[in-house]
């Protein structure tokens, strides 16, 4: 009884804070409601007794990713107007794009395919497994491969970024720390008789 | 279960949590005190000492006059934001400590097996603690930009850029320790270092003890890492346009999360409960660990009087050319020490010394 109550409070929870993202007025109030609805997917995936899933989804999306949204939000010149130009406009284009998704998930829910009696395990796993060791085991031995081949995309990514983003000035003062921190005092001061 | 159950489930919760606010409340409270007066003695004059003997009543006298002041809302804020910011700050503050273990107790032997000390006994505790204290910025980004102000965006924008730095030499110091005892769990993580003070994962991991704590302090944006603040530049940084109450709840944030920097410094690194040599054992664990923590509160506040602030260029150099390349080599260390052994039979002995702090192998 408490896992369904508590899994509709987290289900509603996530429903409206999706709403809010869309409807919000102002940019920053919708990137609070995305951090409020992935604070109840977490929720959610506690449930499902996958705390791993849960603390990293925090821990990335709200911990990491939205601060730098947040970040760029925070810059932006937002010109309420301007965007509310077009919006009749876009207005059929986007209707068609929501009911197209509307019947697929509707089609998808429906097909049987996402049935309990599908699913390789329904009830709740007993304490001593532990999600963390079971998730790194299957992660370091089956998918081992895609999981490096992630890891190395990720790291030309890195390195993509930073290649587009440095550029060295050559008026700019750039200072030499470790020359900065092996000064001595002899090097500095000179003593001079009056 | 019956309703009598769950209510009385319910009240033993509500006493738990109320056991750990309270007492880190009055700590914060005292701390403030402790620390005026120990940069008073560092800086040879008195700190306060008129309210109360010895100045005790200080932090009282201070609550008072705090809850006095009238909160000023800046006409130009962002209303909701402004007055959530605070709040935002300090909740991340108080709900870390749901997982930290104060120590193992059987009740003065009513329970037969000892129970760990903690509101929740999570088994990814570690990483809860990353996660939840990951949000704290939350507060401080809110109250930059909600408050309109030129000095607190920019404080808020050094904040950013500050803790995220940070966040990822933090993280992987905490991997080390992973690597050693083989869990999330922090009370199996010190019930790993048990046994007196050469069982301790400062040992092996000193370096990551000292960017863990270095790392702790710029987090909690604590001076030589408080350019989010600095008077010289930024006048208060993000609480520039807060007053009375809310703006005390900051520094109820900041103070907090001192203290759970030390908590888990100890816990983590410092054995926790655990006595540094077996004979003291008849002290409780509990007063074991509160000791280490007071310990490494001094330490805050003794960085605080010695070192001048850092210049934005050096900090940002620090965390990801000093910090970041020493954890990922100690990861890499740690890694090899562990299966050497399995390599080459003659490299035996390493993966014993490493195997001696990891009791997952045995």
């Amino acid at each position: 009884m408490f896992e369904a109550g508590f899994f509709y409070l987290f289900a509603t929870m996530t429903v409206i804070g999706g709403m809010g993202v869309v409807m919000a007025r102002h940019t920053m109030h919708s990137v609070m409601f995305l951090i409020f609805c992935f604070f109840n997917s977490a929720g959610l995936f506690f449930l499902l007794d996958a705390e791993f899933l849960g603390i990293i989804l925090i821990l990335i999306y709200v911990g990491a990713v939205m601060v730098l949204f947040m970040f760029v939000i925070m810059m932006l010149e937002v010109n309420k107007a301007k965007l509310r130009e077009g919006f009749l406009q876009y207005l059929p284009m986007g209707g068609i794009i929501a009911v197209a998704l509307l019947i697929e998930f509707i089609a998808a829910a429906s097909s049987g395919i996402f049935h309990t009696d599908a699913m390789a395990n329904v009830g709740h796993l007993g304490q001593e497994v532990n999600n963390t060791v079971e998730i790194g085991k299957i992660l370091y031995t089956q998918y081992l491969l895609g999981f490096e081949i992630a890891a190395i995309i990720l790291l030309v990514a890195l390195v993509g970024a930073i290649v587009l983003t440095l550029r060295t000035r050559k008026d700019a003062k750039y200072q030499n720390i470790s020359k900065q921190v092996n000064v001595r005092k002899e090097d500095r001061l000179r003593k001079v008789r009056m | 279960m019956e309703w009598t159950d769950i209510a009385l489930t319910g009240l033993i919760w509500a006493l738990e949590i109320l056991a750990i606010a309270i007492p880190v409340a009055l700590s914060v409270a005292y701390i403030t005190y402790a620390e005026r007066r120990v940069i008073g003695l560092m800086q040879v004059r008195k700190g306060c000492n008129r309210v109360g003997p010895f100045g005790l009543l200080q932090p009282l006298a201070d609550g008072l006059k705090l809850f006095l002041k009238e909160t000023i809302i800046p006409s130009q804020s962002n209303k909701i934001l402004f007055v959530a910011a605070p709040v935002m700050a300090l909740v991340p503050a108080l709900v870390a400590f749901a997982v930290v273990p104060f120590g193992e107790t059987t009740l003065f032997g009513l329970w037969d097996t000892a129970h760990v000390m903690a509101i929740a006994h999570l088994n990814v505790g570690i990483l809860y603690i990353m996660a939840i204290s990951s949000l704290a910025i939350y507060g401080v980004l809110m109250a930059g930009w909600s408050s309109n102000s030129k000095y607190a965006l920019i404080a808020a924008v050094r904040a950013t850029c500050q803790m995220i730095s940070y966040e990822i030499s933090m993280g992987f110091a905490l991997v080390c320790v992973l690597m050693l005892s083989g869990s999330m769990d922090l009370s199996v993580i010190v019930n790993a270092q048990t046994g007196g003070f050469w069982h301790w994962y400062i040992i092996p991991l000193f370096p990551m003890f000292l960017v863990y704590f270095i790392s702790g302090c710029a987090e909690t944006n604590r001076t030589p890492f408080d350019l989010v603040e600095g008077e010289a530049e930024l006048v208060a940084g993000h609480i520039v346009e807060y007053s009375g109450m809310w703006f005390a709840t900051f520094s109820l944030a900041e103070y907090g999360a001192m203290i759970l920097i030390s908590l888990l410094t100890s816990i983590l690194f410092l054995g926790g409960w655990d006595a540094p040599i077996p004979a003291l054992d008849f002290i409780p664990g509990t007063v074991w660990l509160l000791l280490k923590t007071s310990f490494f509160i001094f330490v805050f506040i003794w960085f605080r009087a010695t070192f001048p602030r850092f210049r934005y260029d050096q900090m940002m150099r620090l965390g990801w050319k000093v910090f970041l390349p020493w954890t990922l080599a100690w990861i890499a260390v740690l890694g090899l020490f562990t299966y050497a052994g399995e390599l080459n039979s003659s490299l035996t002995i390493l993966s014993d010394m490493i195997g001696y702090y990891q009791p997952w192998r045995s």
